[in-house]
């Protein structure tokens, strides 16, 4: 008969700081290499859509005439598929934890806008 | 005349991760038969494959499940890499072979704290994941998720681990398998464990292999059945034999995943050891066209997918067969005749994993 | 290729002798699977032994599409086929255990016999960051 196996990680514990963190009074480094959020610069950006057309979850919406992109962080996967496709390398995952939220909004960028063209003398 | 009743088990139970019906018909306290009814997380994940390019649905994939993501990832991959002829560098099929045996270890201490939580042993439980947890960081990072990995491509990776990262990474294998040596005496010496698992749901070497299982519960059973020695990955130049049991009862299981995470821990060595420098992918170009059964080592048994393309963008059909839909009949088969008290034990010891099973 | 997977055509007809014919040899059944190409079922019948693979496939028109059951020659045929009997519609007769189309519990009958219908992603309301 084998008993009391457990006694020696038992005590080993008893004396030992608890393994879980007190989240979220301490709140979590991420390790570095966790993908995180996308975060687009507008600078580069053309609008050219691609990033939308190959996001798995369909999270991505490029307004070109608009010059508006437009992320749904809900639907958002972290797959790092746009920043791989993007010709113009202007998206990235910054690494931060998803902040909670409770409401279902897509977040906005706007482009500068382009001042309309003189009209024809 | 003994009186017979149906007790319903599921798809609530505290035992049970995900949802499966079980219509136990109970005499007494004795089980005489049990009826399973799936369906309660059909996602119809093989018909989104159709609308999509099939660069993409590797997310699809590895979304089929939570625990044995990385490997459907992998299945797929190798699927299309295979009709399509793609050659995939050696660095990255090492580096899969390292992931892959990362997570088997991480779905199988997983698994041992789930067999504990439905003994009632609950602190074994909160060790086993414990344990776990350190796994789960030294994937995150090397991958970025500590769930769905995202780090395999058509034509090989997408991440790769430097030399640093490869050290840190043994490190903490060591440190791991130091502590599952901790936990996994406890399993397998423990009276009050033994006294649960021995005996229980004894599957024979002939029924086991008629009744299509595979995986670990096939393995208990004495079929030395590994998928792992079709030579995928870098699985041919690595050397490790099938770990097998001859009992075939509840008991038998456990000692085998047990067994695994030594085996895999010892792979991710031999791997990091032999990793040869090179190109992480090659580029991919065209459509896949043809069709392909591919067969892979997962966790819990031998998962299959049949892919079949026309040429097009978009698979035409996208067919996975996981490892617990082969074993739900020796789950039925194992039910017939046991006690009520050990229908959890039992459910559990074929590692289900029922979002595989219903995608 | 990693291995080779032959595929023997075979007929309604000659399905459970063939298998039969398997598993007296040693082989054990590893899936079975359906794909619909237009108005055409192909099923598939796979087989493993030893790691060595072996497909047996019946391809046959969609309309009144019924085939005997291997259950009687592997019990755990009956899952496959109530499956595919569930999502496609295919009839198989005389399976061990006949859920009688109750064993996916899925939103419309037969989802994968009709054809994909797109689905447009619901839009919620949008708001730029502060």
């Amino acid at each position: 008969m084998s008993l009391f196996n457990m006694s020696g990680l038992t005590l080993k514990w008893l004396f030992r700081r608890p393994f879980t963190r007190r989240y979220p009074f301490e709140p979590r480094k991420p390790v570095a290499g966790f993908r995180g959020a996308v975060e687009i610069n507008l600078g580069t950006c053309i609008f050219c859509g691609i990033c939308s057309k190959r996001c798995p979850t369909q999270a991505i919406e490029v307004d070109r005439g608009n010059k508006r992109w437009t992320i749904d962080r809900l639907r958002c996967l972290s797959c790092g598929l746009c920043t791989e496709v993007c010709p113009k390398k202007s998206l990235g995952l910054n690494g931060a934890h998803g902040v909670p939220t409770m409401t279902k909004d897509r977040e906005v960028f706007q482009g500068a806008q382009t001042p309309p063209s003189a009209p024809a003398a | 005349m003994a009186e017979r009743t149906i007790i319903p088990f599921g798809p609530q139970h505290p035992v049970l991760p995900e949802p499966i019906h079980l219509d136990l018909v109970v005499e007494d306290e004795k089980v005489v038969e049990a009826i399973p009814s799936i369906g309660f997380i059909h996602r119809g994940l093989e018909a989104l494959v159709e609308k999509r390019d099939f660069q993409d649905c590797v997310f699809v994939a590895e979304r089929i499940c939570g625990i044995c993501s990385f490997i459907h990832g992998q299945a797929y991959c190798q699927g299309i890499e295979e009709i399509m002829g793609i050659a995939v560098p050696p660095r990255a099929r090492y580096l899969r072979t390292i992931w892959g045996e990362l997570s088997r270890i991480h779905s199988h201490l997983l698994w041992l704290g789930l067999m504990a939580d439905s003994l009632g042993f609950e602190s074994l439980f909160m060790h086993s994941w414990r344990v776990r947890e350190r796994v789960l960081d030294v994937i995150e990072a090397t991958t970025g998720g500590r769930v769905i990995f995202g780090s395999c491509k058509v034509g090989g990776v997408r991440r790769d681990i430097d030399a640093e990262a490869m050290k840190t990474l043994l490190e903490r294998v060591a440190e791991v398998e130091r502590e599952t040596r901790e936990i996994t005496r406890v399993f397998i010496n423990d009276s009050t464990v033994k006294h649960r698992l021995c005996g229980v749901g004894a599957l024979s070497r002939e029924d086991a292999y008629l009744l299509g299982c595979v995986g670990p519960t096939l393995r208990a059973s004495g079929v030395a059945q590994d998928m792992r020695k079709l030579g995928y990955a870098a699985f041919n130049e690595l050397s490790f034999e099938p770990i097998t049991r001859s009992e075939g009862d509840c008991y038998a299981r456990v000692a085998v995943r047990c067994d695994e995470i030594f085996q895999s821990a010892d792979l991710i060595r031999q791997a990091a050891a032999k990793i040869p420098a090179g190109e992480l992918a090659v580029k991919v170009t065209g459509n896949p066209n043809g069709e392909f059964f591919t067969r892979v080592e997962q966790p819990r048994g031998e998962v299959i997918y049949y892919i079949k393309g026309n040429g097009a963008k978009n698979l035409q059909r996208f067919r996975v067969r996981t490892p617990t839909f082969a074993n739900i009949p020796a789950l039925v088969k194992t039910l017939q005749g046991c006690d009520l008290a050990d229908v959890p034990v039992l459910v559990l010891t074929i590692d289900p994993c029922i979002s595989c099973t219903e995608r | 290729m990693i291995e080779e997977q032959p595929t023997i055509a075979i007929t309604p007809a000659t399905l459970v002798a063939g298998v039969q014919a398997l598993r007296t040899e040693g082989w054990r059944l590893v899936q079975i699977g359906v794909t619909k190409l237009g108005d055409q079922f192909e099923v598939n019948y796979s087989f493993d032994r030893d790691r060595i693979f072996k497909n047996l496939r019946i391809t046959m028109p969609v309309a009144g599409a019924r085939l005997p059951s291997v259950s009687g020659v592997y019990w755990c045929a009956f899952l496959y086929e109530n499956e595919i009997h569930d999502l496609f519609g295919l009839a198989f007769d005389g399976m061990a255990i006949d859920f009688k189309g109750h064993f996916y519990k899925t939103a419309i009958p037969f989802p994968f016999a009709q054809a994909a219908t797109p689905v447009a992603p619901s839009k919620p309301a949008t708001t730029s960051p502060a």
